[in-house]
């Protein structure tokens, strides 16, 4: 990681852009360094957000969404940036990253000056993610893009951590997903800013919409939006790209986003230790306790 | 630094370039990359020379495979490349596939892609080949080695 390179990506170069972001994925070099030389992440203009994840199950259209909304704000002029966020297969580490399938906007040789995006592999060590798409968000937004998208899949830890780092988090849901309590059940919905209900060209879509509000108002709180959207015919995503940009948080769900927070700092430094792999082996053997691993972990925390 | 218990993945953009409908050798090939343990970006169907290169860039991938099945690679590969060496990425490994017959590999290594797989390739030999390239030095499109792969008889 050169000097030049971030220097490159400071003046507008996207490939140094993209190799700086690289080096931050594989830990060759640290965020703090980065922002030396390419300057400090811009404070929020009142109160606007700056992050924003979207996220939802498999299959309800998170991607296609997300294309109608970049096109939205890219004909404002908005610089924006996503970083698409895929699991890594467990076994092998391999990822089939796939959003550009769908994100047919970043194609589009008016708008694609204005759209940056980025696939992530959650990775082996998938509980250093939430941290490092952080810190690549330092970089995008120190860089200039005025919002930055993280799109996940709502299922998995770490993916839903990644969501809780954003200033606000949208939930994509889709028709024919269960009743209000299955919506309920996944947990996600406790930390939604606003729901997104794709799919409404398919029957059951009010309905559904219909519940996630009622389940709402039982809470307590202001009532994050819900709206309708088709993806697919296009319908009712100006009304959500331009209810988004101004969307404010609904502070239900600030303790828990800190929690998550919490959590994923605190996992980065265990998995960060430079003992790790000797206490793991140790713990295998049998030779220390986990007691004493945690010890020595946190110990060396405290320094 | 956190630990790494193995080298990173290497990222590698699959493109099927123009107009040709057919992706199921390039879904073959991404799976295949991917089950080694790679970080496969596929870009989907009847993407532009233009749009390629920039995914290529934006990914910050290490390897371009590009698939045709229409015929047109003779006007499209060689356009991929020009592309890549004019927006500086010269290390960017390229490979391709798919029907190109033999008569017409020639003039593509020229331009400096590394390798060709026609139907029926095991997928084996194209993680070797993916192997081999970054062992040896500058294998990347607009590198000045006149190594390309070679299929064991």
């Amino acid at each position: 990681m050169t000097f030049e390179i971030l220097e490159s990506a400071k003046s507008g170069d996207r490939r140094s852009l993209a190799r700086t972001l690289s080096a931050l994925e594989n830990g060759l070099v640290k965020i703090d360094e980065v922002l030396d030389t390419i300057g400090s992440v811009p404070l929020p203009t009142n109160s606007d957000w700056q992050t924003l994840a979207i996220t939802g199950a498999p299959g309800v259209g998170k991607s296609c969404l997300l294309d109608g909304l970049l096109r939205s704000w890219a004909e404002q002029g908005i610089r924006v940036a996503v970083l698409a966020v895929d699991p890594s297969s467990p076994r092998t580490g391999g990822a089939l990253l796939g959003d550009r399938v769908r994100m047919t906007v970043v194609d589009d040789k008016e708008l694609n000056e204005l759209i940056y995006l980025r696939s992530v592999a959650t990775r082996k060590a998938s509980g250093s993610v939430p941290v490092i798409v952080e810190d690549m968000t330092k970089v995008l937004l120190a860089l200039g893009w005025q919002r930055v998208i993280i799109e996940t899949v709502g299922a998995g830890q770490s993916e839903v951590r990644c969501a809780a780092l954003a200033d606000r988090i949208v939930v994509v849901e889709g028709p024919a997903r269960g009743d209000g309590i299955q919506a309920e059940k996944a947990g996600l919905l406790e930390l939604a800013d606003a729901v997104l209900v794709n799919k409404s060209d398919l029957p059951g879509a009010e309905i559904h919409a219909d519940e996630i509000r009622e389940s709402f108002e039982l809470g307590a709180g202001s009532t994050p939006p819900v709206l309708l959207t088709s993806a697919l015919h296009g319908s009712g995503i100006a009304e959500a790209a331009e209810m988004l940009l101004i969307l404010s948080s609904s502070g239900r769900s600030t303790r828990a986003r800190w929690r998550e927070r919490l959590l994923a700092y605190h996992e980065r430094t265990i998995l960060e230790s430079p003992q790790l792999d000797e206490l793991l082996e140790k713990l295998a053997k049998g030779s220390i306790l986990l007691d004493e691993a945690l010890h020595i972990i946190g110990g060396e925390h405290n320094e | 630094m956190p630990p790494t218990t193995m080298s990173e993945p290497w990222r590698i953009v699959v493109a099927k370039p123009g107009l040709d409908g057919h992706d199921r050798g390039a879904k073959v090939v991404a799976r295949a990359l991917r089950d080694a343990g790679n970080e496969v970006i596929y870009t989907g169907l009847r993407r532009s020379a233009q749009q390629i290169v920039d995914t290529v860039r934006d990914e910050d991938a290490r390897f371009l495979g590009l698939s045709s099945l229409s015929g047109a690679h003779e006007h499209l590969f060689p356009k991929v490349c020009e592309l890549l060496k004019q927006q500086g990425l010269n290390d960017v490994i390229v490979f391709g596939g798919g029907i190109i017959p033999l008569g017409d590999r020639e003039p593509l290594y020229a331009c400096g892609i590394r390798a060709i797989f026609g139907p029926g390739t095991p997928t084996s030999e194209i993680l070797e080949f993916i192997e081999q390239a970054t062992q040896l030095e500058n294998t990347g499109v607009g590198q000045d080695s006149d190594w390309y792969w070679t299929s064991s008889p």
